[in-house]
């Protein structure tokens, strides 16, 4: 009996190809944009097995799309997942895997170091909905354990995180979620799957802001929840939503009925049907076009980057680099094991002079564009205590990394001679 | 170490296919095999239920019936719906029944795995797959599964046939 394998594809293989065969009624070979919210029914039958979810297939463009699927099925395969849904940014993603999970009451533990964002969606609004988080040093050994509790239904961090240059130790937190017996969450936006891919290093849920390197081109909004579907829902009581009868479903329990799919179905079937942040079909598109090319921009970020980050370590008017892909950064070694193919791109270093100083930097560039966005194919730079993390307090600024002498560098795929001559002149 | 299947040998199986016996087959709507059972007859299967406890009713418009034994027409596949212990009497039956009802492939369903059941069958000239939904294979293979969002797993830059 031979047992040869399904070949599996490389990387830059499935960037291009997973997800998107042929279009069969037409041949059309690129994703066609399905501008469309609904779909007709073959009959009464037909219409009664979809809504069931007893067939595959599209009712209406809240739950699925066609060219969203496309994308929800290439990052399943660049990250090594089951499913993906994706959501109108990076934002609902959170919201829908936490929707998944959390009942009112119920807590998480997330890292301290987390673009500020998601610290004030987690820590301030997710409160209405009564679910709390606790923040703690993930670099602290016992941190994470020493904050578990019967109510805590997840563990959540960064892999590289944003905008200190700090990376997690996914596998040591990993360990303690397993031991658990609650999901690890880790949100890749930084990374991106060419440089980790958190489900390898045991993460069951991996989150992206697609807005970032994965569009690549600052066009779209998006986010994707990527599935592992190695998580087992059902081997406590932890977990009603997934495994025990939805009300909001005729009583159905998605773990029996979907095993392995059940999250993503849950995602699409309850989270966004009921929550409502669909990924707009263009916005799919985009990203799909963007995800095209991604081995190649990473390439070209990581490399750039670090030139950049070389300059200013050297410079004298920098007073501190945050790279980790500098010896000279404490999570250097860490990103060695964590990160294959490249650092990533966005980094922060401080200017001598603090508040002031810095902020004059930022205003005298020329080809860094000053937004609040990271992952462009053009340069960006952004002084994070005055913008993106202005809601935090000083003092999760600072362990944030983005306190007030910080400035943020998303660092494009321009030539990098140029953006070198850009700061140089801008340092004055 | 989980078997591994080449998708050529599942398109194969679910080509030869014509009619399944579903060993477990369930009358409760939220069953997942209720749901394989229903997807299954929409793709063209004829789909017979065997279930003891429910012989002489009917499923999805089929009559149930007891055991194997008691299926008075011919099928190509015996799914089983039912944990992995149980999966060695229901081969064992079902080798014994392979000539008089033309079965070819003994099927598990997804987290059912019984290797003595499929070492004998394998002995007796049968097919066999374990811990896979026929439903959900059909789906991966034929670009369903991709709609909701799920890896397939399938590269292809050839154009699908549409029937
Ligand atoms: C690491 C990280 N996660 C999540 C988000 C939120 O994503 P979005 O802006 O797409 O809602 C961002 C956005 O800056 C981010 O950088």
């Amino acid at each position: 009996m031979t047992r040869r394998k399904t070949p599996e594809y490389g990387f830059e293989t499935r960037m291009v190809h997973a997800g998107a065969q042929p279009e069969p009624v037409t041949g059309a070979r690129q994703t066609p944009i399905f501008q469309n919210t609904s779909y007709v029914f073959h009959d009464a039958d037909d219409a009664a097995s979809l809504f069931n979810l007893q067939s595959f297939g599209f009712i209406y463009s809240r739950l699925t799309n066609p060219t969203t699927a496309v994308l929800e099925e290439r990052l399943a395969s660049l990250e090594g997942g089951r499913g993906t849904t994706c959501s109108a940014s990076g934002h609902s993603a959170q919201l829908l895997a936490f929707f998944a999970i959390m009942e009112p009451g119920d807590r998480f533990i997330a890292s301290n170091k987390l673009y500020g964002g998601s610290v004030t969606q987690f820590g301030k609004t997710f409160q209405k909905f009564g679910w709390h988080c606790d923040f703690v040093d993930f670099d602290e050994p016992d941190a994470i354990t020493n904050a578990l509790t019967p109510k805590t239904k997840a563990i959540f961090c960064e892999a590289l995180a944003n905008p200190g240059g700090v990376v997690t130790d996914i596998e040591a937190a990993a360990a303690i979620a397993r031991e658990a017996g609650i999901p690890l969450i880790v949100d890749n936006t930084m990374a991106t799957p060419y440089l980790c891919r958190p489900i390898e290093w045991g993460a069951d849920i991996v989150l992206h802001s697609t807005t970032k390197f994965l569009s690549g081109n600052g066009t779209s909004m998006g986010g994707a929840v990527v599935d592992s579907g190695l998580f087992d829902w059902g081997q406590n009581d932890r977990f009603p939503g997934l495994a025990a009868p939805e009300p909001a479903y005729h009583g159905l329990n998605f773990w029996e009925s979907f095993g392995d799919m059940a999250l993503t179905m849950h995602g699409h079937a309850i989270g966004l049907r009921d929550l409502g942040p669909t990924m707009a079909p263009m916005n799919a598109f985009q990203t799909i076009l963007g995800i095209e090319s991604l081995a190649m921009r990473m390439q070209r970020h990581c490399e750039n980057a670090m030139k950049v980050a070389t300059f200013l370590e050297n410079h004298a008017r920098v007073a501190w680099v945050r790279y980790a892909g500098l010896p000279s950064s404490p999570y250097h070694a860490r990103a060695q094991k964590y990160l294959s193919g490249g650092f990533g791109s966005v980094f922060t270093f401080g200017v001598k002079g603090g508040y002031e100083a810095g902020l004059k930097v930022v205003e005298s560039c020329c080809l860094f564009s000053h937004l609040a966005n990271i992952g462009d194919a053009r340069s960006l730079i952004l002084h994070p205590a005055s913008t993106t993390h202005r809601q935090l307090t000083t003092e999760q600024r600072d362990t944030a990394g983005a306190g007030d002498d910080v400035i943020r560098l998303s660092i494009g795929v321009e030539t990098p001679e140029d953006l070198i001559r850009d700061l140089n002149e801008a340092l004055g | 170490m989980p078997e591994t299947y080449t998708d050529t040998e599942i398109m194969r199986i679910l080509r030869e296919t014509k009619t399944i016996a579903m060993v477990g087959a369930s009358a409760k709507w939220q069953r997942p095999s209720y749901f394989a059972m229903k997807y299954l007859q929409q793709k063209g299967y004829r789909v017979i239920p065997v279930n003891p406890g429910q012989a002489g009713g009917e499923i999805l418009g089929e009559m149930v019936y007891a055991t194997l034994a008691d299926i008075p027409e011919q099928y190509e596949m015996v799914d089983i719906f039912r944990n992995s212990a149980a999966a060695l009497s229901i081969t064992q039956e079902a080798i014994a029944l392979a000539e008089e009802k033309g079965i070819r492939t003994i099927w598990m369903q997804l987290g059912v795995i019984n290797d003595e059941a499929a070492a004998l069958a394998r002995a007796a000239g049968l097919s066999v797959i374990m811990d896979r939904c026929p439903k959900i294979e059909f789906g991966r293979l034929n670009a369903e599964l991709s709609w909701g969002g799920f890896n397939s797993g399938v590269i292809s830059a050839r154009r699908r046939r549409i029937s």
